[in-house]
């Protein structure tokens, strides 16, 4: 029988698959500068850098 | 690790109450299973990231609206979000195949439409007809040189063998042929371009 050559390496990379760093602090600058003001039950999202 | 020990719904109501810090202790410690899981389903690094973050801008903004229920389950909400959003791309991209045109080849300058459009033909059209009139006005002995030499792609050698005059004759039939016509374009203004 063939031999496989192959290697599994799908399980082990996946796991150290990580979004890169500035997608990171994207977000965190995102979440700082979202603000949602309330008015008259309606809601209103203001983004302030 | 201090965080470890802080429970997601701690971090998620300490986050609602203006706690930007426990945001990122959130995305630190979901990140690669979020990440991971998105990446085994588009195999693209870049997708994967742009889908992590849109994940991630629908958090946030639906954490910051109030309205996200906590029942103890933020890592599996968040990622039902990202399979949605998986589930959308690949949506998209099947109804709109994206065409990847950033390479050395640029399949445009294969592809083209060389056929003419609607009102192209129809001006090719007009245009025939004029000149085939304006052919129909010269002297016979001239056309008849400029219909063999033009049309029908014939050297002024066999020109002169078939209607019997030298060369030279022949050369200068065609000249006063094409000099008539101009003439006439001239003197008519006609336009005679597509």
């Amino acid at each position: 029988m063939a031999k496989l050559y192959s290697e599994k390496k799908s399980v082990k990379n996946l796991n150290e698959l990580q979004p890169s760093e500035e997608t990171v602090n994207f977000l965190l600058n995102y979440s700082k500068a979202l603000s949602v003001i309330n008015c008259n039950n309606m809601k209103f999202e203001a983004l302030l850098n | 690790m201090q965080h470890e020990f802080i429970s997601d719904a701690t971090l998620v109501s300490n986050y609602i109450d203006g706690n930007e810090g426990a945001l990122e202790i959130l995305i630190t410690r979901h990140k690669q299973k979020i990440y991971s899981f998105i990446y085994s389903k588009v195999y693209d690094r870049d997708v994967a990231e742009d889908i992590f973050q849109d994940t991630f801008i629908k958090v946030i903004r639906t954490l910051k609206r109030k309205a996200y229920n906590e029942e103890g389950k933020f890592l599996p909400w968040v990622m039902r979000i990202s399979h949605n959003l998986v589930i959308d791309y690949f949506r998209k991209n099947n109804r709109m195949p994206k065409f990847d045109n950033s390479g050395d080849f640029s399949i445009f300058s294969v592809l083209s439409d060389n056929d003419l459009n609607a009102e192209k033909r129809i001006i090719k059209e007009q245009v025939e007809n004029d000149v085939r009139r304006l052919v129909d006005e010269l002297p016979e002995d001239q056309k008849e040189v400029l219909l063999m030499r033009i049309y029908k792609d014939m050297s002024f050698k066999e020109i002169s063998e078939r209607t019997g005059v030298s060369i030279n004759t022949a050369l200068g039939r065609m000249r006063y042929a094409l000099i008539n016509l101009r003439k006439i374009i001239d003197k008519h203004n006609i336009i005679l371009t597509n």
